[in-house]
């Protein structure tokens, strides 16, 4: 009898030895996880880093993209990308910011922001092959043949419910009192928002659409089936038209060693814009919060 | 007169008002008409084929252009394989950075390593799939998978899952390459979700002698479960949709095999690789099925996903 409370003393100890051992151990291989993950991913960038650079010369940005087996550049790829995301952004910026607008200023709480809020979310997160797919659908089969307008339309599918998204997230940081000075100086609605609320949200509202812009320049299923590609230069819209995310595709699936070169070079450059984009795109989100 | 001109200018204001209001309204409500339009015109598509085939599409396993004869099966197994693939690597791992992260990372470092990972989120996925099949597919080909059949394989029923030759590309290497791909993002909700949770339950368990996976393990993870769950899920729905990186790895075969590392299809890498190239209406329109099966998919996953986090918002969250 007299021995008990020992015993018990003695498995408790042994009890918290345990815990505290099973702690060390999942603290140990927490830190194990993300020191590979973080690794992994940073291998990634190195590697693409690597190739990638032993592809960039004058002739990237100079030649178009070769025949198997011949030497040539990305310059109609990368002229296609530039052209078809800047239009794409230019479309879905308005239209973003507007809607954007719109869920923020004078829906608000209503159903029908709810349910705008929702559908934008699914399109948001919509697979974007499943985007092709329709733009395929409505505008290559009615046109007859595949284009950059094709392409375009796709992207700002695409980009509009990041800057719809964004636009409202930015307006709701507006404090109220500012619209509600705006308003006692008898500013009629649409004047506090242009001249208040705009102004005020301004950066955050510039995040979005850079964050877009970057999303977009990546996104290569949905240009498959519309853009398509193209071997030559071209600036006619109502072609098909080159683009990097695709030529990417196209020649690093390719058995010819000059065409995976470029296709890494592409990688590389592609990977720098979109990166580049989100750090200035943080950055001026940063500088609004101070 | 004074009463005309004041009425005159009261008039001229108000008129932009209704206007502003009306053009914003009009752009919320093509948001709606896109997303219509986008299901209409996948259900009108693919109907041709959905009729032909009847429901039985769905799980008819043929896929035969020379004979017209096509069914969802093969990709529609490939695509929730592979997702599941990357939800069992992925999670653990996302689990344990947002542990790290959240608990056990100095204050300095966590801005860094958290824009770190959201950065990596922000990488285009063909990326993720060219560096898949210049780097790993030689590395599954001659070192990971040799070892799994080695070992795993040997077992008698969980080995069916890694058995044949080594190649590389195959159901598994997309799995992994897609665990990668979802880990920033699943592990940046997570660790928002358990930021999320109030400091006082945190403290209270420290106080009560805890220790710090306790804490996380009996406290932070049942409080925002809801949270986790949605997080999960929204990796997921990113998985099941993915199309390029899986493209570049997943060796494209129309066949089911038993085995992970056998080569084999999801639904995005079948539209990508063979839509252009399809001949016939009910080829097209079979394809365009495929694309409004994973459209459903996914917008289910989705749907559930928002619901949970929201769900766990309401709890007193912030995330």
């Amino acid at each position: 009898m007299n021995h008990t409370p020992d015993a018990r003393t003695v498995t408790r100890r042994a009890l918290i030895k345990r815990r505290h051992r099973f702690n060390t151990a999942m603290t140990i291989l927490s830190l194990l996880m993300t020191a590979v993950v973080l690794l992994t991913l940073g291998t990634i960038l190195l590697t693409l880093l690597y190739n990638g650079l032993q592809a960039i010369r004058p002739s990237l940005f100079l030649e178009s993209t070769p025949p198997p087996g011949s030497a040539g550049g990305l310059a109609n790829a990368i002229y296609g990308s530039l052209v078809m995301t800047g239009i794409a952004v230019a479309i879905a910026a308005p239209v973003g910011i507007m809607a954007g607008t719109f869920l923020a200023e004078y829906a608000r709480n209503s159903r029908l922001a709810e349910f705008v809020r929702f559908i934008n979310d699914v399109l948001l997160s919509a697979p974007s092959i499943i985007i092709g797919l329709f733009v395929y659908g409505v505008v290559v089969v009615s046109m007859g043949h595949f284009s950059a307008w094709a392409g375009i339309i796709a992207l700002a599918i695409i980009a509009t419910p990041i800057i719809v998204r964004t636009t409202e997230d930015m307006l709701s940081l507006v404090p109220d009192n500012l619209r509600e000075a705006g308003a006692a100086l008898g500013t009629p609605r649409w004047k506090v928002i242009t001249s208040i609320s705009y102004r005020a949200a301004f950066q955050g509202i510039l995040t979005g659409v850079l964050l877009a812009i970057a999303r977009v320049s990546g996104e290569t299923a949905p240009l498959l089936f519309t853009a398509l590609s193209n071997q030559f230069w071209s600036t006619d819209l109502n072609a098909p038209m080159a683009n990097l995310p695709v030529v990417i595709f196209q020649f690093a699936m390719s058995p010819y060693e000059d065409w995976r070169n470029l296709a890494w070079g592409g990688a590389l450059l592609i990977t720098t814009a979109v990166l580049a984009l989100n750090i200035v795109a943080r950055l001026s989100a940063k500088g609004r919060k101070s | 007169m004074s009463d005309i001109t004041a009425s005159r200018f009261k008039s001229r204001m108000n008129i932009g008002d209704p206007l502003f209001k009306g053009l914003t309204f009009f752009f919320a409500t093509l948001v709606l008409a896109v997303l219509a339009a986008i299901v209409s015109v996948l259900v009108m598509d693919s109907l041709p084929a959905l009729q032909k085939f009847g429901p039985a599409f769905v799980w008819s396993q043929h896929w035969n252009p020379v004979k017209d004869n096509y069914g969802a099966l093969v990709p529609l197994v490939g695509t929730i394989v592979t997702a599941l693939i990357a939800l069992i690597i992925g999670v653990p791992f996302s689990f344990g950075m947002a542990f790290f992260l959240t608990e056990l990372c100095p204050h300095w470092a966590r801005q860094p390593i958290a824009i770190a990972i959201e950065l990596l989120a922000a990488v285009p996925s063909i990326i993720y799939g060219i560096w898949g099949l210049f780097v790993l597919v030689p590395i599954f080909q001659h070192y990971i998978e040799p070892a799994l059949i080695a070992t795993i394989g040997q077992i008698p029923i969980i080995g069916l899952l890694f058995q044949g030759p080594a190649i590389g590309m195959g159901v598994l290497l997309a799995g992994f390459i897609l665990a990668l791909m979802i880990l920033p993002f699943v592990t940046s909700v997570m660790r928002e979700v358990f930021s999320a949770v109030p400091a006082v339950l945190r403290e209270s368990a420290y106080g009560l002698g805890a220790t710090r996976w306790e804490v996380v393990w009996r406290v932070v993870l049942p409080y925002s479960r809801v949270g986790v769950v949605g997080a999960i899920m929204l990796g997921l729905g990113r998985a099941l949709g993915e199309t390029m990186a899986v493209t570049f790895v997943i060796g494209n075969a129309h066949r089911l095999s038993l085995s992970l590392m056998a080569p084999g299809t999801t639904i995005s890498s079948t539209l990508a690789n063979e839509f252009t190239e399809a001949d016939g209406a009910i080829y097209t329109s079979s394809l365009i099925a495929l694309g409004l099966v994973l459209f459903v998919l996914t917008f289910t996953v989705l749907a559930i996903g928002k619901k949970l986090l929201l769900r766990n918002v309401g709890k007193g969250g912030t995330a």
